[in-house]
């Protein structure tokens, strides 16, 4: 076959694309191919495709969508935190005539893929997972407003997941850190397929959270229950909202710079390059005024399960309800106002990083308002020391010292001093390790009995918990200490000797970091294994003594959540309930009208994975090709009228019979 | 307990906790709120877009300019051509109202036409700019031109699109609640792009020429 041909068909494609000559990604891909062959494997021989078909990947039940979520977030956090081990083995070893294990340019691809993986498929998926099951629940809906959009939206997620994925295999990733900053991302400086994975990645997921962040705002706005006003709402879903507000009103920003890039990359054009007119800080400017709302993205679910965690354990009504909403809706409009903290040295003039030095500052008010509030939630309740609420307690100790830091770097001197040095980096993994993280694991163990009837093993779960937090303190305090002393991020290699120990002590903190994650996976499946024991089975559905609507239900809920909608009169609705001993109703049930599964999600993301794949390795007529897929399958899509059915009144009856008897033989927690 | 206060007085009763009266909720409710916040989302983009062609509107980079290369005569023609289209689809949902769907097909298509001829016009000003050299890679000013009308456009292409397979499903099955939902839909996506193509018209070609 002649040349011309080859690359019509086969793009920049070719046997070079396939990193055999690297050892690691041999090896990695070794273990990728057998594990996941044994696991494809396993699905087949126990004949599980047609019920993980029908059950789960067509499923728009939002507490499945959820659930698959979580074990996205799950599966590619192993993936980010191997990443994370080789670049602390690496900076421990590579001293002086040590070169370490990684090469400069495997050693970039390491680094980039930890942050974009640890944002965009580790947070991001636990933080919407989280959303999606807990949501609909609080406020007494049935499912989201738009059940195969959510569908969708998960598949797009994934499908981004998966592109970064392949990219270790075929290819390359981005050598450029996890903002793609230009003009090191252009065409110029990275002509390789690396940023192009990039950018289709964070594309089709982009997709899939904006659809996600409307879904949701539409959820809260249009289906709370009769009586739930927007100051009745549980913290939580007051978060969830505020976050997908910024969702919405953020992604958007990264979907059009990110077009921008791929223009100068693929058509040539000039925004951010260096000739032509166009100017690389635009880029800079335009990719903060979507990251920094993306912080806050991830953060205020987490404030929200604190928020939960602690009223419930603490057996008292939240303190400061109205204080906490506010300090939410502010955080929520001072996001975009900060931007420009990011790059004091841009050299913007000291009016401009003042203004944005004392808006990063003002941030920390709201911030502080709410960890006061939870203190004095605590403050003469009657605390429950179990796994959500240790989380809870480690996040306020662990964040606090991460947010004083913060308003350390807002000072513009000083961030001329500290900026993009280990410090900062040091700060960054304070708050997301400290806060987005400790948030997802308390939610986790806080909601995990909801979804599946049992609870976590607290023992494992301590192990996990004290590993994390003493791991993530051994690992990260050398980091500010060293960048104190000035070191910057992102260094392969180094001359001191005198900096080794440091970064030795940072790697063993790395090492009891994955102690906690192995304890985190045993403690799943030890529970699992254990879980019709009477330690850790939940027969009532509300396991801790809750507060809020989704402990009113049965564990786990049935497909319908409520067979007859709440009426709410108190913002812990569920402890009214309680409290003046609602009766549930037994008898009278209808038909239940319910969204039809779908397979339609799995195949517009499919083709969109296609799609990019081929516009990554310039396979244009591939790409043509998935494009009028997509948009065909799109359009088949619309002629479905059928999108519903009923579940019989009787179903519901013998579903809603099974509770009672349940109930009868386990009476409930009273108010606790 | 330290802050109980939800124990009731002696005596009172307890109210209803759980709605119990059979209804039926329309599926759809949330459909307009949701494709809103849609729109708005795409509305962001474009104000990344115009954000990029403030900045670099005038970074010609020794190429040509606004005044050598815009024909403001044909942008206007391709504004009436776009604000009948408006026009148009107005009629088109007050015949959906009234329940006339031979009527409301009748301006769809009319829409359609009009939508076509702008996508036309447009495309004959692309080509003509490239073949005298001004192509998106020129300058960053040229970039930012045709990423923000070529955007719009792109818009416009699907939204046709969108209006042909909408005529196809309300001939099929006629203004049928979907259908309508589908229809008010494709307005509010219609007259958005009309108000960002008004923001074009202004702010790059009139203010483009005058700079």
């Amino acid at each position: 076959m002649s040349d011309t041909l080859i690359k019509t068909i086969f793009g920049r494609l070719s046997w070079e694309s396939f990193p055999i000559h690297e050892p690691i990604l041999v090896g990695t891909f070794a273990v990728v191919a057998i594990g996941g062959g044994a696991v494809l494997a396993a699905l087949t021989y126990f004949k599980l495709w047609g019920y993980l078909w029908k059950e789960w990947f067509t499923s728009v039940d939002h507490k499945k969508i959820g659930i698959m979520y979580m074990v996205l977030g799950i599966v590619m956090l192993l993936r980010g935190f191997a990443d994370a081990l080789m670049m602390r083995a690496q900076q421990s070893m590579a001293f002086g005539a040590n070169e370490g294990f990684l090469p400069a340019h495997h050693y970039d691809q390491v680094f980039t893929a930890h942050g974009v993986i640890m944002i965009f498929f580790v947070a991001m998926p636990f933080v919407t997972g989280l959303m999606n099951y807990v949501v609909p629940l609080q406020i007494g809906a049935r499912d989201v407003s738009f059940p195969f959009l959510n569908n969708f939206s998960f598949w797009m997620t994934t499908a981004g997941a998966m592109i970064v994925m392949a990219s270790l295999f075929v290819g390359e990733f981005a050598r450029t850190g996890w903002l793609a900053m230009a003009p090191l991302s252009g065409l110029d400086y990275s002509p390789d397929v690396g940023v192009d994975y990039y950018v289709w990645a964070l594309q089709v997921a982009g997709v899939g959270t904006l659809l996600s962040g409307v879904n949701l705002i539409a959820t809260i706005v249009k289906m709370r229950a009769p009586g739930m006003t927007l100051m009745k709402m549980p913290v939580f879903t007051w978060t969830a909202l505020a976050t997908n507000i910024l969702i919405v009103a953020a992604f958007p920003v990264l979907t059009a710079v990110l077009a921008m890039l791929s223009l100068d990359r693929y058509v040539g054009t000039h925004f951010f390059t260096n000739t032509g007119g166009g100017n690389p800080m635009m880029y800079v400017n335009m990719i903060w005024i979507w990251g920094h709302p993306e912080v806050y993205i991830l953060i205020l679910p987490a404030f929200g399960v604190f928020s939960e965690v602690t009223s419930t354990f603490s057996s008292k009504r939240l303190f400061g309800y109205t204080s906490m909403v506010y300090a939410i809706l502010v955080i929520t409009i001072l996001a975009y106002l900060v931007w420009l903290h990011h790059f004091f040295t841009m050299g913007s003039g000291a009016s401009v990083n003042s203004f944005f030095g004392i808006t990063t500052m003002i941030i920390s008010i709201p911030t502080g308002a709410k960890i006061f509030n939870w203190l004095f939630t605590m403050y003469r309740g009657r605390v429950r020391f179990e796994l959500p609420m240790m989380w809870t307690v480690a996040f306020m100790l662990t964040f606090v010292i991460g947010g004083m830091t913060g308003v350390l770097l807002a000072v513009p001197p000083a961030d001329f001093v500290l900026h993009n040095s280990l410090f900062l980096v040091a700060h960054f993994h304070n708050v997301i390790i400290g806060g987005v993280l400790f948030g997802m694991f308390a939610g986790i163990n806080y909601w995990w009995p909801k979804a599946f009837g049992f609870k976590l093993d607290p023992f494992w779960g301590k192990i996990s918990f004290w590993s994390w937090v003493i791991g993530f303190w051994v690992a990260f305090t050398p980091l500010y200490i060293l960048g104190l002393m000035g070191v910057t991020r992102r260094l392969r290699h180094f001359d001191d000797p005198s900096l080794q120990i440091w970064f030795v002590v940072a790697a063993v903190g790395a090492v009891i970091v994955a102690i906690g994650i192995a304890a985190f996976l045993m403690q799943i499946f030890v529970s699992i294994r254990d879980r019709n024991s009477d330690r850790l089975r939940d027969f009532t559905g509300d396991p801790w003594g809750g507060r809020t609507l989704e402990w009113a239900t049965s564990s786990p809920p049935p497909a319908y959540n409520f067979a007859f909608t709440p009426v709410i009169h108190d913002l812990d609705a569920w402890y009214d309930m309680k409290n003046r001993k609602a009766d549930r109703p037994t008898s009278g049930f209808r038909d239940i009208h319910m969204p039809r599964n779908t397979g339609a999600g799995v195949v517009l993301a499919g083709l969109s994975m296609v799609f990019a794949l081929a516009m990554i390795w310039y396979i244009w007529w591939l790409a043509g090709l998935a494009f009028v897929g997509l948009l065909g399958a799109a359009i088949v899509h619309t002629f479905n009228y059928d999108r519903d059915y009923h579940i019989p009144a009787e179903e519901v009856t013998a579903v809603e019979d099974q509770r009672t008897a349940a109930l009868a033989a386990h009476p409930q927690l009273a108010g606790a | 307990m330290a802050t109980d206060t939800l124990t009731l007085p002696p005596g009172a009763d307890a109210p209803a906790f759980w709605d119990t009266d059979p209804h039926e909720h329309p599926s759809g409710g949330s459909t307009m709120l949701g494709f809103w916040l849609y729109l708005m989302s795409d509305c962001l983009i474009f104000a990344m877009l115009f954000a990029a062609w403030g900045v670099y509107g005038s970074s010609y980079a020794g190429g040509p300019d606004p005044k050598e290369l815009f024909d403001l005569k044909l942008v206007a023609v391709n504004t009436a051509m776009l604000l009948f289209s408006s026009l148009t689809y107005g009629f088109a949902m007050i015949a959906t109202d009234e329940g006339k769907k031979a009527q409301a097909q009748g301006w769809l298509a009319a829409t359609g036409l009009f939508g076509l001829c702008f996508l036309a016009i447009e495309l004959y000003e692309f080509s003509h700019l490239i073949h005298e050299g001004a192509g998106p890679w020129r300058s960053a000013f040229l970039s930012s031109f045709f990423t923000l009308v070529g955007t719009h456009g792109l818009h416009v292409t699907f939204g046709l699109i969108w209006l042909v397979v909408l005529m196809v499903q309300v001939a099929q099955r006629g203004l049928v609640p979907e259908n309508v939902r589908r229809l008010q839909c494709l307005s509010l996506f219609w007259h958005f792009l009309d108000v960002i193509w008004i923001g074009v018209f202004t702010f790059v070609y009139l203010l483009g020429v005058l700079r």
